[in-house]
């Protein structure tokens, strides 16, 4: 058991402890876009082809590189594209109510229109 | 420590840090878009610090630098090109898609990791440290990237959603893990080298697809969950293997993620981990057709102008959307009659089961796609009390997760949190048939004497709805 061994567990540790703590609270109507921005977050690996390449110095190591880095590079990249593309529709709207005739007698404010959705 | 490496270190803590502040800000709504940029300018950051590694480095060879950038340049096209083309319907097989390339690359570096010691020390001189993690690396990137590949072939159609099991297919799982677990201990003790680790890498893949194929629809959500943390366990392994913090980091920041997404939605299904893995639940995509004759029970027809009328004169409305509004792709007709009827003074709020759809929170981004707003959006927990004072429960393409057999023992849905729409005044139903659901049995809801069923396709009745409720709603 070397020391790195074990600086590398303990900071693996702590952060799936982190990781636990943080997204315990992400609130179900974000649970695709969690899925989807921590898939980005794993892209992260295009660091370690990286690290890899600069290893490489045999054919059988330099098309590993090549084929590791398309991966890495589409899932860090489209990971995150697509993860804006579905946040940027959960922009916050007005929901879409008139003053309620005494349904319920809770007339709720009109809401701070920016954008008329209709 | 040199005062570039200090500085490298830093900058790696910094994307470190980005992460978990951007995974945090995704606890709202209204910051989850900042928190996802904030992650993305610290991914930024770490690839930019490792460009300058390499730079300082001298070490990497002419070829290398050019596979590499030929590489980034084609990985990073197509990502782009296809995150910003595909359809929001689609997304769950690009999910996963993008989770089979990331379990790949983490695969792919412990191999070429091995083979530049290969080339150099011998394999049988590295340490423990080293040889243990590269031989988890393959294992598990191996079964995610392969895994994730079936996934996604599923969700698109591509595979049929049914399981796929075949006699034996057990024995051969069992067998192959063994395989894979015996060669990956003979890396790790030192013996065998690059042909052992071929045995571990090809047994880990066709272990993923054998494990995936027998896995039905309905399961999907917490397959796609359990594949995304096998993913960052990976990742967090060719961190070992490279001894890189920021991989190491941020693979088990997503290792966390997926495993709280696994754990919340087998809850929500009531079934355990291994009853899931062992598949054969789920019999695919539902049947449609002429009426099946209901088991017993009469059940109740309802015309679009009757169900309109209904909906134009509730004070409180709750829509159900399941799977079935996915398969028909009829969420903006959906959102089009629900900011109707809320522009007509009804208090409109969608109850969304955890599990509906293909992928956690599948419904709520088809929604919002759609401009639902999502402060109508109500998860289980929040919806359930809110039945007893609703007026009409609209059940669009939905089916188990509204069964109140589920509050009975010994049948195949037994103990599964429900949507409790039957407690509601009144329910409309639209549905092709009364065909069973993924749980393959009849949903009592369709019997209620309080249920109306309005048989069409999901697109179809929601258009005549809102054309119906124009006759009420000025």
């Amino acid at each position: 058991m070397t020391s790195i061994l074990f600086a590398d567990i303990t900071i693996f540790v702590l952060s799936l402890l982190v990781g636990f703590e943080v997204i315990t609270k992400v609130p179900a109507t974000l649970h695709t876009p969690l899925m989807s921005g921590s898939n980005a977050i794993h892209g992260v690996v295009v660091v370690g082809v990286m690290v890899l390449a600069a290893t490489a110095d045999t054919t059988a190591g330099y098309i590993l590189v090549l084929v590791a880095a398309v991966f890495a590079a589409m899932n860090v990249v489209g990971g995150y594209v697509v993860t804006d593309r579905m946040l940027e529709m959960f922009r916050p709207r007005p929901v879409p109510t008139r003053p309620a005739p005494a349904h319920d007698g809770s007339a709720p404010a009109a809401p701070q229109s920016k954008a008329g959705t209709r | 420590m040199s005062g570039f490496g200090t500085a490298t270190d830093t900058l790696y803590l910094a994307a470190a840090v980005c992460f978990v502040l951007g995974l945090h800000l995704m606890n709202s709504p209204a910051s989850a878009r900042r928190g996802n940029q904030l992650s993305a300018a610290g991914m930024a950051a770490a690839v930019l610090t490792t460009v300058a590694v390499l730079a300082h480095d001298h070490i990497i060879t002419a070829i290398a630098t050019t596979m590499l950038a030929i590489g980034l340049a084609i990985g990073a096209l197509a990502g782009l090109i296809t995150a910003r083309r595909i359809k929001m319907t689609a997304m769950p097989q690009l999910v996963s898609l993008f989770n089979a390339v990331g379990g790949g690359a983490a695969a792919l570096i412990a191999f070429g990791d091995a083979i530049s010691h290969h080339g150099s020390a011998g394999l049988a001189d590295l340490p423990i440290r080293i040889t243990l993690t590269t031989f988890l690396d393959v294992l598990i990137g191996g079964i995610t990237f392969s895994g994730s590949l079936v996934a996604a072939g599923k969700l698109a159609g591509r595979i049929p959603g049914r399981p796929l099991a075949f006699p034996g297919g057990r024995a051969l799982n069992l067998l192959l893990a063994l395989v894979a677990v015996a060669s990956g201990i003979t890396y790790t003790a030192g013996y065998g080298g690059l042909p052992v680790l071929g045995v571990l890498a090809v047994s880990a893949l066709v272990l993923g697809i054998l494990i995936t194929l027998p896995i039905g629809g309905a399961d999907m959500p917490v397959v796609i969950s359990l594949l995304n943390a096998c993913t960052g366990t990976a990742v967090a392994m060719a961190g070992f293997v490279i001894n890189s913090i920021p991989l190491i980091i941020a693979g088990a920041l997503v290792g966390a993620a997926g495993g709280i997404l696994t754990k919340l939605m087998a809850d929500a299904m009531n079934r355990s981990l291994t009853s899931i893995i062992a598949g054969g639940f789920g019999t695919g995509d539902e049947q449609a057709g002429a009426l099946p004759a209901p088991g017993r029970g009469t059940v109740r027809e309802v015309t679009v102008d009757d169900a309109a009328l209904q909906l134009a004169y509730a004070s409180k409305v709750v829509i159900v959307p399941g799977y079935g509004l996915a398969a028909a792709q009829a969420q903006h007709e959906l959102v089009e009659l629900a900011q109707a009827l809320a522009g007509h003074g009804v208090d409109v709020s969608y109850g969304i089961h955890p599990v509906a759809g293909r992928m956690p929170g599948h419904m709520n981004v088809l929604l919002a796609e759609a401009n639902a707003p999502y402060q109508q959006m109500k998860d289980l927990d929040e919806i359930n009390p809110a039945f007893a004072n609703t007026d009409v429960v609209l059940v669009v393409g939905a089916n188990d997760v509204t069964n109140p057999a589920a509050r009975r023992p010994g049948n195949a849905v037994s103990g599964m949190p429900i949507l409790d729409v039957d407690k509601a005044r009144s329910i409309i139903v639209i549905k092709r048939s009364l065909g069973h659901g993924y749980a393959g049995i009849d949903n009592e809801l369709y019997t209620n004497p309080k249920t109306q069923m309005l048989f069409s396709d999901a697109k179809v009745a929601l258009s005549a709805l809102l054309t119906g409720l124009g006759a009420y709603v000025h």
